[in-house]
Formats: C-alpha cells, structure tokens, sequence
C-alpha cells in the first residue's frame, strides 16, 4: 500500500558497511571518468578528515614542547599559571584536578537521574506526557552552553548557599563538605552545572536505548510475573546497559571539555581545596578562555603556547574517555547477544 | 495498565480459595497521601527552621516522599511490591528533580531577556555605548554568528556529506574503517581544543589576523562529524533495491548516487545539517579565542575581529551590572530563539520527510 | 496442580477497537486445547487475556470474567502479577534473556519469588529443565548465554523457564510457528508429556499440529475484516476435525477459506 520510494524493503545491512551493490560499481577497472572523480572526491573528503585530526594533534603538540621548554616551573606539579612573564612558570596540576573533579561530580549526579527520566519516559509516563517530554528533552539538548553559564551565574550560585550552609552542617565533618561563607562559585557548583547541561543529552540517548528494547524481552519477564521494577532489571537494563555507558561517556567527555559555562561561574584560583563547596579551582578548558586576552598582550611571551599545551591535555583526557567507551561497548557486544 | 474494567468479584461462597491470587492493595489515594504529607513537613517545616535555599525544602520533600510510599507499600503489599513502588517514585523524583533546573533557565530567560528586547536592540550595535548604561544593542553580534555559521556550514557540509557517501556507498577496507574511527573520535573533541588547532595554524603559525572566517574554520571542524554521523545513518536507511534497480538500467554509480540515493535521503540530511548548525551557532569557546569580540559593525568576516551572539553573551556578563546582564539575558533569549527555531524547522523536516521504517 | 478455567462473556479492546466479543468457553485441566482460526481472529488475543497480558499492550482493556478454579483473574484485590505467574506462557518467537546464561534463564522466576539456596536452585533448573527435554543437550554448558542455542532449543529452554515456577496453567502462543519440522516435532511430544502435569493451551495455525496434540480445539472466527473475532466452536479435536456441527468451521479445515 505504502508506495513511498522510501519504504524500506530491505534496508542495507548495517554492520557490514559495503553494500552488495558495492561489487557491481566502485572497484570496477574500467570504471567511467564520472565515477573515478565522484569516488576520488568523497574518498578524499574523507582523508581531509584524517588530515584534520593528524593536524591537530600534530599543532598543538609543536606549540606545546615550545612552551614545555621554556617553562621554569615543573608542568606536571607547579601549582601555578604563570606563563606571560620573561620567567614563565606553570603546571597543570590544579587545573586537571578541577576538570576531572567537577566533571566526576557531573556524573555521579546526572547519570542516575538522567536514567531515571529516560525510564520515566520509556516505561512510566502516560503515552502523550512521554512523547511531549522527550521532545522537549531533545529541545533543551540544545540550548547553547553559554546560556547555561549565564543562568548558573546569575540565577543558581545565589541559590545554592543555604543548600551549602546545610551540608557544612551535617556534612562538614567529612572535610569535602565544608563551606565558609562566601560565594558558592566552587568546584560542586561546577558539577551541579554541567550535571543539568548534560543531563539532556545523556536522556536522550539512553531514552532511545530503552525504546529499543524488544517487546517479546519485556514480555519474557512479564509473563514470569515480574513486577515494571523487576521487567525493567531483568530485561531493559541488561539490554541497555551499552547504551548507557556510551551516553555517559559521551555526557562526560562533554563536562570535561565544558568551557563557557565554567569560566562563567567558577572564580578561579590557583590552588587546590580540600573543601568541594569552597570557591576556588578551575578547569582548563575555563583557564584557556579567561587567561587568553592576557596572554595575548604580552609580546614574546609563550603565554599562548601554554595555554595550548593545557589544551593538549585535554585533548589527550577526551581521547582516552573516548577510546574508553568504545572499548567497553564492544565487548559487552560479544556478551549480550543483542542479534537475539 | 490501570485501565482494567474491574467486575464485581466472584459470589462470597469460593471466598476461601481466594488467597493465592488476591495480594492487599494499596487504596487509590496510595502515592497521593504520602506526597501531601511529604510536602507538607518539607515545605513546612522548612519554613518554620528558616531553611533558606528553596532547594532544600523540595529536596526533603522528595527523600520523605520516597521513604514513606516505601513503607507504606512494604506495609500494605509486601517486599517486592515495595521495591516495585520505591523504583516508581525514585523514576517520578527524577524526572521531577530535572524538570525544575530546566524549566527555570527557560523562564528566566524568557522573563529577564524580554526587558530590553526590541527593534532598537536588535538593529544596533555596541559601538559607543557606555558599558555602564542602558542602550545598544545585539546587531553586530548577529552579523557575525550568522556570517560565521555560514561559512562553517560551506566548509563543513561538502566535506562531510562526501565522506558520508563514501563510506556508505564505497566503503570497505582499513580506510573507511580508520575514517570511521576518527569521525567517532572528532565528535567528542571539546570545542576549545578545535579553537586552540586553528589559533596555532591560522593566527601563530600562519600570522593571520582574527577574523570571523578564523573562528568559522573551527567550528566547521566541530560541524563535520556531526553531519558525517547523520547523513551515514539516513544514507544507510535508502533501501538496497533502489540502487539495484537504478544499475540495472545502465546507470553509472555516481549518477545513481546523485539522482537516486541522495533525493530519496535529502530530507533527513537536511535534519541532520539543520541541527548541527543549530549546535554550532551556539558555541563561543573558539569564538573568544579567534574571533575575538568587537563592539562595532564589522561586515567582513575575513578581516579583523568580529563578534557573535553567544561572546557577546559573555562579554556582557563580564561587564558585571545591571544593564549588561539585561543586555546578555536578551541575547540569550535571541540565541535560544535562533536555535530552536532551527531545531524546530529540522525536526519539522524530518517528520515530514521521514522514510517510514516506523521506530 | 492443573485448574481449570471458565471463561464467560469475555471482550477485549485495543484502544475503541473490539477485538473479540463475548466469548465463554471452559478449558478441562490436566488436558491440551488448541485455538484455531484465520490470522486476526484474535485467538492470540484471547490467549493473553486469559493471564492478563492483553493489557501490558497500549490501551489494552478487557470485560467479562475468567475464573480459574472459580477464582476470576479480573476480580478486585487481585494482583496482574501473581496472575502470570500462576499462569505461565511461551511465546510465538523463543525470548530467553540474552543476557543471562542458561541457568539463569530458567532460575529467573524463581529468583523473582524468593530466596533459593545454591543446590536448591540447581535441582529445580535440573528438573525443568529435564521436564522440557533440554537437559542433555545443555548439561554441559549451563553457563552459556541461552541465545547461542538453536530456535528449537531456545524454545525449549523458554518453556523449561515457565514451568520451572509451577505454574497450574501453560499457554502457548503459536510456539513452533519460527522452527522448522523437527524442532516442531520435539515440541510437540513435550507438549504430549506436559499435560500430564498442567492444563495446556495452545493457539496454532497449523491445523495438522492442532490434530496431533490437542484433546479439544476451538475454531474462532471472524464474520469481516475489522469486525470483533468470535468463539465459533469448541468441542473435542477429533469431533471439530471429523464432523464439526459449524458450516463455517468444516470450510475452514477443509480449506475452502483462510
């Protein structure tokens, strides 16, 4: 009835990318002049990809070493940025600490809530509400990073202090938890902002796990006499728990290299707190942008390449989050059997 | 799945036999009544301590609404229908604990952005306004978002639907394999890292200025992988037998490609184009880096500093009064309107478009 | 052990839609009723009222009553989930838990109902899974996944999973309907064993199959495409086959429709 051209009768196969079709064109020896350029084409974008990534690595490593050299200071203990002046000296200590905290901090809140709305949404939620929700999810996905930092400037820190003064209280002997009074502009507000920036975005993707989850799974459990909690532990989780783990990363990869709304909210300084709510840290995608209008200033110095040389590492920190997770996925796929 | 008719249970007389399927059930106020109560001490008694933070009355509330329908069901139903209960209202807490952050930014936004938004703040610009008053506007901001946006968008989507079609359409082997690879990899580099490549390519190395094309370079290179992702995946959905069919007649493979495949999956790459845009129009970590912000009208994106909406943002916030923060909320309201019209239209795009796998 | 169940004036909707209408019949314990009929007759719906599975789908909602030893699972005050695990059912397509090895798959329901001992667990996986014909096939390797058995197999282990609980009744929802003969076959003597243990109900479309295993049949039908499906007959499988007293059911399995 649908005779749309579109109507996928047998959609190609998807984890054995060259198509049948393939055999009858591209590899051809006397392929037209129409198709050798067509294939040098998009096989050259593709390289230009690879270009790209093999610069960037390339480019900032050259910056870096030429800053590394220079440095007075060690780059791995000093804690300090002190990188404009004829004596540069600056590490990169304080501001590891600050990004791999405050996006811990990110995820230890998002992960659980955000699994929590994506359930609320596959499984909980009447039909209308759900579909209206995960819209909105995806909308709010969206929303520019620097918008999120003007609100937590603006709208969240000012409301965060009595929730810290509460914590200090039953909290404060743990020593993390302290909090002398001042502005809540610290490493936990970081995190409690960058959990609600990627908590759309870790939604989303679990959400769309979850959906996928095959009905006759679901029912396996049910007809069992499985109460929703027990039909969701004993079939959707497992199901999706690659998916979730690639969201996560993916929400984490995200707060690591969050620099707007960060440099929007945290005041920086250059030490670290043993104290979370105590205002102070940074991070270094936040210390790339509110240190670089001062480095430029200074003729000669390599202030800029030391910026890039922290740059360096973050790149380095989101490679590995990122290999991380693939490698994790792919051997849960051998287990889990999700051809079934 | 409460939406059963209930009958009128069998006569009394086999009431006996009754126990192994009945289990005692909560009444119909079951989750209503331990709400109530829950915001009742959480709201009241917060007040009445002089907890400050709004924060803390709602999250007292929430634990106590947990807690109680816990044992209310543990009294009532028993153990494992309490689990079953405690997980239903951890799932409501959640979505409720999330709900509130979100909705709140877009209200403020909305509430604040709409003082000083008008014709006047969006056909001006900053230059030779006092950063302490009231006044100018958003113009010149515009300008460059929108003239940085477009280049990225000619840079970034040639390139990145080629690769997409030649790694669904010719794709085999270590290349594509590798170029797989790297694309999953370039998605997740952080936006400040693509600023730092093209600030020691283009600006140290190379010693050009700062420039709006500077910062559109980078955010291409933010934009490409993007678009590589969904148009593969919308490429992907084109069914075999229409590339077959179209081979059969004789038709060379990039004619195929072109007349065929592409216009059966132009809507859903326009999607996915669209939302990428719609990504990057939003991202200012390159900009300060590259573009470098500028008060004034600067037309020409390939010299000199320009600004964009979401510096602008920053810049204005960096003022720190009254009259800048009104001037950033405003922007934000722009920008979010920017983004979610585009969001919108895409999405619009893609149901209207959409080949009907049903999902 | 098995019940019986009485089903009278029974409806289902999906959404506004009647599926089937007014249907009473009486399933026998300890004995193997096959549902036959046209694809959309709604005799898999009618199955998955009887444990109340109809309403897990989207507005899935049903009247009447089923009583199951004169206890109705529609009854106030009773729990949809006791109901299915009183009930047990196997489905059209083998579902084991793709994350669970073979063990696990067959202890799940148990698990689900309470704390077992380790050898306590195993002897009741042992007896079930003896019960459905499996245990010498995967004695050895009860720690693999259950998805890298054959279909036949997975059937198996699936119907070892719902008898592994006890239930008092097994429904079957089309269970050899993605396997090929000979795992049919395999199923079919269970299903021969199983009723001497639990009152069996199986939807077919496969008339033959209905033939060898059932002691009673009911044809359903439906009088047009949208309306509701009835219970045209239900009497004993060699009567329906030989000289059923409905015109529409003698056409139907001599082939003049459906």
């Amino acid at each position: 009835m649908d005779i749309k051209p579109t109507s996928p009768t047998s959609p190609p196969p998807q984890d054995q990318p060259p198509l049948a079709v393939d055999k009858a064109g591209s590899t051809g020896t006397a392929a037209r002049p129409g198709d050798r350029i067509f294939l040098a084409f998009s096989r050259g974008s593709g390289i230009a990809l690879l270009v790209v990534m093999a610069a960037i690595a390339i480019f900032l490593t050259v910056r870096a070493t030429r800053a590394l050299t220079k440095n007075e200071g060690s780059f791995l203990t000093t804690f300090e940025w002190a990188a404009n002046g004829a004596h540069p000296n600056f590490g990169i200590a304080v501001l590891l600490y600050g990004t791999v905290v405050s996006a811990v901090i990110a995820m230890v809140i998002a992960v659980p809530v955000a699994i929590g709305i994506a359930l609320f949404i596959s499984h909980y939620a009447p039909r209308p509400l759900a579909s209206t929700i995960g819209y909105l999810i995806d909308l709010l996905a969206a929303v520019p990073s620097i918008v999120y930092g003007l609100w937590g400037a603006l709208f969240l820190v000012p409301h965060l202090e009595g929730l810290y003064k509460w914590f200090d209280d039953y909290l404060g002997w743990t020593g993390i938890f302290e909090y002398n009074d001042g502005t809540p502009r610290s490493l936990f507000t970081i995190g409690i902002l960058l959990a609600i920036m990627i908590l759309p975005t870790v939604t989303s993707v679990s959400r769309e796990v979850f959906l996928q989850v095959p009905k006759m799974h679901e029912e396996a459990a049910l007809a069992l006499g499985a109460t929703r909690w027990e039909v969701i532990r004993m079939s959707v989780l497992p199901f999706g728990r690659s998916g979730i783990i690639s969201a996560s990363m993916l929400g984490l990869g995200r707060a690591l290299g969050e620099t707007m709304a960060v440099a929007t909210v945290l005041s920086t300084s250059f030490d670290i707190q043993p104290s979370l709510l105590d205002s102070g840290g940074g991070t270094i995608a936040q210390n790339i942008a509110s240190g670089f209008k001062e480095a430029t200033d200074v003729e000669g110095s390599v202030g800029r390449d030391a910026l890039i040389a922290s740059g360096l590492v973050l790149f380095v920190l989101t490679l590995i989050v990122n290999g991380a997770a693939r490698m994790i996925i792919a051997r849960r796929k051998e287990y889990s059997g999700a051809n079934a | 799945m409460s939406n059963i008719t209930v009958n009128k249970s069998a006569d009394p007389a086999s009431a006996p036999q009754l126990s192994t399927l009945r289990q005692a059930r909560l009444p119909w106020w079951g989750p209503a009544a331990p709400l109530a109560l829950a915001l009742i001490i959480g709201c009241g008694g917060g007040a009445l301590i002089g907890l400050e933070s709004k924060i803390q009355w709602g999250l007292i509330s929430a634990i106590l609404f947990v807690v109680f329908t816990y044992l209310l069901t543990l009294k009532v139903e028993g153990r494992r229908q309490a689990k079953n209960q405690l997980a239903t209202s951890l799932v409501w807490v959640c979505f409720l604990l999330a709900v509130i952050p979100l909705a709140s930014l877009v209200y403020e936004t909305v509430d604040r952005g709409s003082t000083v938004l008008d014709g006047y703040f969006l056909g001006h610009s900053m230059d030779g306004t006092q950063r302490m008053l009231a006044g100018g506007g958003v113009y010149h901001a515009l300008i460059g978002t929108l003239e940085q946006v477009a280049i990225a968008t000619l840079i970034a989507v040639p390139i990145g639907l080629l690769t997409a079609i030649y790694l669904v359409e010719y794709g085999r082997g270590k290349l594509a394999k590798t170029v797989t690879f790297f694309v999953d990899v370039m998605t997740g580099i952080p936006s400040i890292v693509a600023g730092l490549f093209i600030l020691s390519l283009w600006i140290i190395m190379l010693d050009f200025s700062y420039s709006g094309f500077a910062g559109a370079m980078a955010l291409a290179i933010l934009m490409m992988p993007v678009v590589v992702r969904s148009t593969e995946e919308m490429l992907k959905l084109v069914p075999n037998e229409l590339r077959e069919a179209s081979l059969a007649l004789g038709v060379p493979k990039w004619r195929t490609i072109i007349k065929v495949v592409l216009p059966t999956a132009i809507g859903g790459i326009t999607t996915g184009v669209m939302l990428a845009v719609a990504r990057i129009a939003g991202e200012s970590a390159p900009i300060v880096l590259l573009v470098f912000g500028n008060p004034a009208i600067n037309n020409n994106p390939f010299e000199d500093a320009q600004s964009s909406l979401p510096y602008y943002i920053y810049e204005q916030w960096q003022n720190g009064n009254e009259p800048s923060y009104d001037r950033a909320w405003a922007a934000a309201l722009v920008l979010i309107a920017f983004v979610m019209i585009l969001n919108l239209v895409a999405r619009g795009i893609a149901r209207w478009k959409a080949p009907k796998t049903g999902r | 052990m098995a019940k019986r169940i009485d089903v009278s004036g029974l409806t289902a909707y999906y959404g506004s839609h009647m599926a089937i209408e007014d249907i009473s019949m009486t399933v026998e314990p300890r004995s193997v009723t096959a549902f036959i009929g046209p694809s959309g007759c709604g005799k898999s719906t009618f199955l998955r009222t009887l444990n109340r599975m109809h309403e897990v789908t989207p507005g899935g909602r049903v009247e009447g009553k089923v009583l199951l030893d004169d206890e109705n699972l529609y009854g106030s005050g009773v729990d949809p989930v006791s109901v299915r695990r009183t009930i047990g059912m196997v489905f059209q397509r083998p579902n084991p838990f793709p994350t669970m090895s073979i063990f696990d798959n067959v202890a799940a329901g148990l698990r689900l109902n309470g704390s077992y001992r380790k050898n306590e667990l195993s002897d009741v996986v042992e007896k079930s899974l003896k019960g459905a014909n499996l245990w010498n096939e995967v004695k050895d390797r009860l720690n693999k996944p259950g998805s890298g058995l054959s279909g036949g197999q997975q059937q198996r282990l699936c119907i070892a999973r719902a008898i592994a609980v006890e239930p008092q009744v097994l429904l079957m929802d089309e269970p050899c309907s993605a396997l090929d003969p000979i795992s049919t076959l395999a199923i079919e003597d269970l299903v021969g064993e199983l009723k001497e243990r639990f009152t069996i109900v199986i939807v077919t479309h496969n008339m033959q199959q209905a033939a060898r295993v059932s002691d009673r049949t009911a044809f359903f039908n439906l009088s047009a495409v949208g309306q509701p499906g009835k219970l045209i007959e239900l009497d004993d499988t060699e009567r329906i086959f030989a000289n059923p007293s409905v015109q529409a059911t003698e056409d139907y399995i001599s082939g003049r429709f459906g």
